[in-house]
């Protein structure tokens, strides 16, 4: 067996690392943070929050406000999705593209007022898209990197709502899915969305970093009643995988573009000009060549991320694949030629030299009931 | 703790002689350090192995181990459990956890890997080294 990689030194650390440690967790550096992979198991925490409620530490998240009497304009300028249908107090998928129309990132866009937005975005881009960000706004608005004044606590699964209702004020399980407010937790002043990155309902607490152990600790001690576990970015890759959700760097990245990561749905070609839109306009003339798909193995063996296929059509490229937890099955993502996109479409997965058989599915692999 | 009847190899696997038959699995700290195993490949039975080759490759949820053979030999069993559960890895990495069954090729080679003790000191310098 090959030696696991030793870890780096000088990662970043979260509010929470030392929390992380007394619970036992397995720390990994994951975009430059050092992260819990898992607690007891990345199988039984895909579990918990399938079956009950977990907590996830992902304060390495970055997030910026824009503000200003220009901030929408500005947004509508430099996000494919259309902010002006977006109400106070909701949110949206979107990103930032490129003049390519591929990906920069993909993000959050919440709406506070008409002049002040929150805007959520990975963490291991949070630098470069502050920079992309600031040199591509228009108009009187102000950018401002909060990153390091939010730590962010996702509580997830059936029961999160249960178990956020006894502890926060207003009750958060009125919120509607992409609804978000201001919100005692705990006692500690938190913004509480209805977001999250599992597939399942759940809620993300962005508080501040001095309240973030307390509050994970409480909501981990309240949360006994409804079977409430720590869970790893382990878990969270699996979750989102089965719920057919992109993670920037595996599945997308400045190579692709929205529509090919089959995202079209958050590029609003009717709403005015962004930065992409021409690239958009001229793939979807010209058609898109190559799409994102889930896949299934129909021989052994587990297809992950980079591994190269080879359809009918031409080669394509497994960007995402792991054991879901849920079907019990291997599964993954994958860039493949249109004409090979369609359900039920056979193809090769070359795992390390041997050529396994997968085959296209409906997308996603788990929704909820 | 890692049993002292066993012999083990500086890529984490043991092997447990039985006159000229060797039994190969991987060690409890491996596993652990793989977590909770989901999928095996192990070879046939008539494979050749030289002392270093990959028989096979274990893979966690986030990780694929490639599987070395600290010894020479003929493949004489495989454990066929362990491919359709591989979980018993993580349960039992020392017993029912086993994973192939070598005819040893020579007897030189055993004494070259670690007594139990020597394995311990080597995998606590390893953490230590990190």
């Amino acid at each position: 067996m090959a030696a696991p990689a030793a870890a780096p030194t000088a990662l970043r650390r979260t509010p929470l690392y030392e929390l992380h440690r007394e619970l036992g967790a397995k720390l990994i550096d994951f975009g430059g943070w050092e992260m819990p992979v898992q607690y007891a198991g990345i199988l039984e925490e895909h579990r918990a929050v399938r079956e009950r409620v977990g907590l996830f530490d992902v304060s390495h998240m970055g997030e910026f406000d824009v503000t200003g009497p220009d901030a929408l304009a500005c947004l509508q300028w430099l996000t494919p999705n259309d902010v002006g249908k977006l109400p106070d107090g909701r949110i949206h998928y979107s990103a930032f593209l490129t003049e390519k129309g591929t990906f920069v990132d993909d993000l959050l866009v919440y709406r506070k007022a008409a002049d002040s937005y929150l805007l959520v975005v990975n963490a291991g881009n949070t630098p470069k898209d502050f920079a992309w960000a600031s040199e591509h706004a228009r108009g009187n608005v102000k950018i401002v990197d909060r990153s390091s004044d939010f730590a962010l606590i996702a509580v997830q699964g059936p029961k999160a709502a249960a178990l956020l209702s006894r502890v926060a004020t207003p009750d958060p399980s009125d919120l509607p899915y992409y609804g978000f407010r201001d919100t005692a937790v705990c006692g500690a002043a938190a913004l509480v969305s209805r977001t999250g990155y599992t597939g399942e309902d759940g809620f993300e607490i962005y508080c501040r970093p001095g309240d973030a152990a307390r509050l994970f600790r409480t909501l981990l001690d309240e949360g006994r009643a409804e079977g409430a576990a720590p869970c790893g970015l382990g878990a969270r890759d699996t979750l989102r995988l089965e719920a057919k959700m992109a993670l920037y760097g595996n599945d997308i990245d400045d190579t692709v573009t929205a529509l090919e990561a089959d995202l079209g749905w958050i590029v609003k070609l009717g709403k005015g000009d962004f930065i992409g839109r021409d690239a958009i306009v001229a793939q979807k003339q010209a058609g898109v060549p190559r799409r994102l798909v889930g896949f299934e193995m129909v021989d052994r063996g587990i297809a992950r991320h980079g591994y190269p296929a080879k359809t009918a059509a031409g080669p394509g490229l497994v960007t995402s694949g792991t054991h879901s937890p849920t079907l019990g099955k291997p599964i993954g993502l994958a860039l493949l030629p249109a004409a090979a996109t369609a359900v039920g479409t056979d193809f090769l997965v070359d795992i390390r030299g041997r050529d396994a058989a997968a085959r296209v599915v409906a997308t996603p692999f788990y929704k909820r009931s | 703790m890692n049993p002292e009847d066993l012999r083990y190899a500086d890529s984490h696997e043991w092997v447990r002689v039985d006159g000229d038959v060797g039994t190969i699995g991987i060690t409890d700290h491996a596993q652990k350090q793989l977590g909770e195993i989901v999928y095996l490949e192990l070879p046939e039975v008539g494979h050749m192995y030289d002392a270093g080759d990959e028989f096979g490759t274990v893979e966690s949820v986030k990780a694929v181990s490639e599987l070395n053979t600290p010894v020479s030999g003929e493949v004489v069993a495989v454990n066929k459990g362990a491919v359709g559960e591989p979980g018993i890895i993580n349960d039992d990495p020392f017993g029912d956890g086993w994973l192939i069954k070598l005819k040893l090729s020579t007897d030189v080679e055993i004494g070259k890997l670690m007594s139990a003790e020597a394995y311990a000191e080597y995998v606590l310098e390893e953490e230590q080294g990190k």
